[in-house]
């Protein structure tokens, strides 16, 4: 077996440092962007609003009613992204500053995770550590190539803020000095499992981040039927609930599919390493229990009164099931999957 | 509210029994007994399970002698086969054969039978598209509706021509039937992996063995330490074959600084043999790369040191020589063992203690395991005499020694003291009980012997799953319109619309894909091979 290159490991862990500390300023980009686009696109709707009325009012001396109407109207319905998620011609500084940065990241981001790969002469997922950082390079990428085709800026702070999140628990929560596969992880199903769980993983974590948004921008519509006032400003960066909903789904979907093979490739590694394909295995009933939750939320989308609200919900307990199964199964249940790297 | 006013109509005992078979395939029933089912799972993975560990379960109810029972009693030991984990598997199968056999019955239909008719409005459709072609092009209205049908035909349509001749001449089309296809292959093949495994748990049967080096297993029921039959098992499915263990080798990493010591490689080398009077064959077991022999795969799921012991008793005979196995308790192999030695006279002889196969002395004079590989293995022994109930006949764990009827002659806390062993060495018992030796050291592997007839079915039936999953998620069935008719100033005016029937994010792509196919063949410029190609096949008139 090849030696490992600790120093190279070395360098991989100071590279996700970096990689952490460059997301978290990309993180506060994105909130600035948040908190402070809404607040301008409000001050030029109010703006052109005025000048529209002032406009208005010697031409429309007839009818004086009318820019009193339209001020009412803009009141109770709350602005709201296209649909089409297509990028505007606003200028969102923040944003773009985040984006910039989160490439950056991104990028050192790979070089942490190519390189502890090399210094370890193998695939860079075979503990607890590597998840968290391999799942975050996935997460942000998935995003990043997102981004090209659609306005998805306003998922920034959640999606980004969960790969902060991923990234310190890495360092912090598991921290792990590359080294050697033990026996039992040495199969190139490790490969071919790992992998395809991570990337259903990295979708879920997009879906649960829509449908946190999807549940927030349907009480924010409720609020807007009801003539309320508007909470939740910064909600009009994003599009309406059902645009979210629909984008979560679909999404979901190819999610679910590659869920469903992960099932089973870690089936047919079970079958290779214990001699039974399946065993209800603490990890194996979590893997089950997301699988069904999941199944559950796909055959919501297809019953009356399961849509919307409730399917959200469930692609949200999908989710905390992911994280629940990833953190407190791997670190405090003790089955065949134990091999966290935590001692 | 008004409830008394309310009178439920009597529904009659088949009414009754279709009233409830209706809820039952109710989808909303279905997700319903999903959810359960997730959560049912659950608590398998909280308390301890019976199958997988059932030392640990008896443990557990001994420890909690409250709840314990009470847990038991709602089989939360047995929770995978347990009767409402099993209610709601099987409640939510008959729910999926009672949505699935309609749902063929009525897609075979669908599949046999032509589009439906041209709506009369088509701007109505989610989708709508038109375009005119100019006066002066070759193109009619009937000659349109056949340029549309082959498009959409070769487009994976299956079409209809309706109305030809008539002055709104239009093509119905629909594809994508394989959408519902794969969602019924899918459905389908979940009772498959269900059947697998119940083919599994019925003829399969599954034992675990341990071998120490130089020593051989037959594969009869005998021979296992651990036997685990299905209930359709019958011994004489057992094949004659053998295997012994000649050597096992293992690797500890030695480069790393902050791994040093874990484990690398473990690697067994079997000479096998498929029958008692067939050739013999060496080969090579390793976690992960089972051995296949006689219908069974043989895994190896562990390993550990067994100390060659010879041990004397009172009267100065053998009383027992040979490996002991013991049990590894963490990565530096500090291992429990238990020698029983029931043929010592006068007295019967037990042991209980540790072995460390590199043993250093702890803080507290105590000494402790610190390597893996026997550097300076040790054994650290307390020894009993008395009646070891082994004559009882009813079955005893090896591994455990009960010293409570017994009488203690070597303890730390005793004057003699404990017994401590390097290589090669000796102790002579108290009292004149007889001596222990610890004459070399060997390993062994536990193996899991596995025969399941259901896992390649499983396996098949897993993979129709997901591929019809593919196809019921990612397949668009959708059905599209196209109608033509001759406007005034000689232009041919076509329309079409598009109907998604269920999810299906790309059909606005769709309508934007037809038009480019449809200004490709009437607009473009050199649009006359391709309409001497329609000539050619024929389709003008339909």
């Amino acid at each position: 077996m090849p030696s490992i290159d600790e120093t190279l490991g070395q360098y991989s862990e100071l590279f996700i440092l970096l990689a952490a500390m460059a997301f978290t300023v990309a993180f506060i980009a994105f909130c600035w962007d948040l908190a402070t686009s809404s607040k301008t696109i409000r001050a030029v709707e109010n703006r052109l609003a005025e000048e529209r009325a002032a406009q208005k009012v010697p031409a429309a001396v007839g009818a004086g009613g009318a820019p009193a109407e339209a001020g009412s109207g803009q009141e109770v319905s709350f602005e709201m992204a296209d649909e089409s998620m297509d990028y505007g011609s606003e200028r969102r500084n923040a944003a773009r500053i985040g984006v910039a940065v989160s490439i950056l990241a991104t990028l050192i981001l790979a070089a942490g995770v190519v390189s502890r790969g090399i210094a370890a002469h193998r695939v860079p997922w075979g503990n607890m550590y590597e998840f968290c950082t391999t799942g975050a390079l996935v997460v942000a990428l998935v995003y990043l190539v997102a981004l090209v085709k659609k306005d998805l800026r306003f998922l920034g702070s959640f999606v980004i803020g969960l790969v902060v999140i991923m990234l310190c628990a890495a360092a912090i929560g598991f921290p792990t000095p590359v080294a050697h596969l033990v026996p039992a992880l040495q199969s190139y199903w490790l490969i071919i499992h790992v992998s395809v769980a991570v990337i259903a993983s990295a979708l879920f974590t997009l879906t649960f981040a829509m449908s946190v948004l999807q549940l927030m921008q349907s009480g924010r519509e409720a609020r807007a039927r009801a003539g309320q006032k508007d909470r939740l400003a910064f909600m009009r960066l994003a599009p309406s609930a059902l645009t979210l909903e629909n984008v979560a789904y679909r999404i979901n979907a190819v999610a679910f599919v590659l869920w469903t093979f992960t099932l089973m490739a870690g089936a047919i590694w079970a079958e290779k390493a214990w001699g039974r394909y399946w065993g209800w295995d603490t990890k194996e009933v979590w893997t089950f229990v997301i699988w069904v939750v999941y199944a559950g939320y796909l055959h919501a989308r297809a019953t009356r009164g399961w849509t919307g609200t409730r399917a959200a919900w469930l692609s949200i307990v999908g989710y905390l099931c992911v994280i629940f199964n990833f953190t407190i199964v791997n670190v405090f249940f003790s089955g065949l999957h134990s091999y966290s790297g935590i001692q | 509210m008004q409830k008394d006013d309310v009178e439920l109509p009597a529904l009659g005992f088949a009414g009754t029994l279709r009233f409830i078979w209706s809820q039952l395939t109710s989808m909303r029933t279905a997700l319903f007994l999903l959810l359960l089912l997730a959560v049912a799972a659950v608590p398998g993975s909280l308390f301890p399970q019976r199958p997988a560990n059932p030392a640990v379960v008896t443990q557990y109810i001994k420890d909690n002698p409250t709840t314990g029972p009470w847990l038991d009693r709602f089989q939360l030991f047995d929770v995978y086969s347990s009767v409402w984990f099993s209610a709601i598997y099987l409640l939510l199968f008959i729910s999926l054969i009672g949505c699935v056999v309609p749902r063929a019955i009525q897609h075979w239909k669908a599949m046999r039978s032509q589009p439906p008719r041209t709506p009369r409005r088509l701007s109505r459709l989610p989708e709508y598209g038109a375009m005119a072609l100019p006066a002066g092009s070759q193109v009619t209205r009937d000659s349109a509706v056949a340029d549309a049908a082959r498009l959409l035909k070769r487009r994976g349509y299956r079409v209809d021509v309706r109305d030809g001749g008539t002055d709104r001449p239009s093509v119905g089309a629909e594809r994508g039937f394989f959408k519902e296809v794969g969602n019924l292959v899918f459905h389908v093949s979940l009772i498959g992996v269900l059947i697998s495994v119940a083919v599994g748990g019925l003829f399969g049967y599954r034992g675990q063995k341990i071998i120490v080096e130089g020593e051989s297993f037959v594969n009869t029921l005998v021979s296992y330490d651990n036997f685990t039959p299905g209930s359709n098992f019958h011994e004489d499915r057992l094949a004659p074959y053998s295997m012994q263990l000649d050597k096992f080798e293992v690797e500890f990493d030695r480069e790393s600084q902050t791994h040093y010591g874990q484990p690398l490689d473990f690697t067994a080398t079997m000479t096998t043999k498929d029958s008692p009077d067939a050739e013999p064959e060496q080969q090579i077991l390793k976690v992960n790369e089972p051995l296949s022999i006689g219908g069974t795969n043989v895994y190896l799921v562990g390993n550990g040191y067994a100390p060659v012991v010879t041990v004397r008793d009172g009267d100065g005979n053998v009383a027992y020589q040979g490996p002991v196995v013991s049990v590894p308790n963490d990565g530096a192999y500090t291992s429990t063992m238990v020698i029983k030695v029931p043929d010592a006279k006068p007295e019967q002889l037990g042991f209980v203690g540790f072995f460390l196969p590199t043993a250093v002395e702890g803080e507290d004079g105590v000494a402790v395991g610190s390597d893996p590989d026997p550097f300076n293995p040790r054994l650290y022994l307390n020894s009993y005499y008395g009646d070891l109930g082994l004559d009882e006949g009813d079955p005893k764990n090896v591994y455990v020694l009960d010293t409570s009827e017994l009488t203690v002659l070597n303890d730390r806390k005793e004057e003699a003291g404990g017994i401590e062993l390097g290589a090669y060495e000796s102790a002579e018992l108290p009292n004149g009980m007889g001596s222990i030796t610890f004459d070399g050291l060997k390993r062994y592997v536990a193996l899991d012997i596995d025969h399941d007839p259901g896992q390649g079915g499983a396996l098949v039936f897993s993979t129709l799953a997901l591929l019809g999953l593919g196809a019921s998620l990612f397949i668009g069935r959708r059905r599209v319109w196209v109608r033509t008719g001759t406007h005034e100033d000689g232009r041919t005016m076509v329309e079409w619309g598009l109907l998604a029937r269920g999810e299906d994010p790309r059909l606005e792509a769709e309508s934007a894909a037809l038009r480019k196919l449809f200004e490709k063949e009437w607009l473009a410029a050199d649009n006359r091979p391709a309409k001497n190609d329609r000539d050619a096949v024929g389709v003008n008139e339909s």
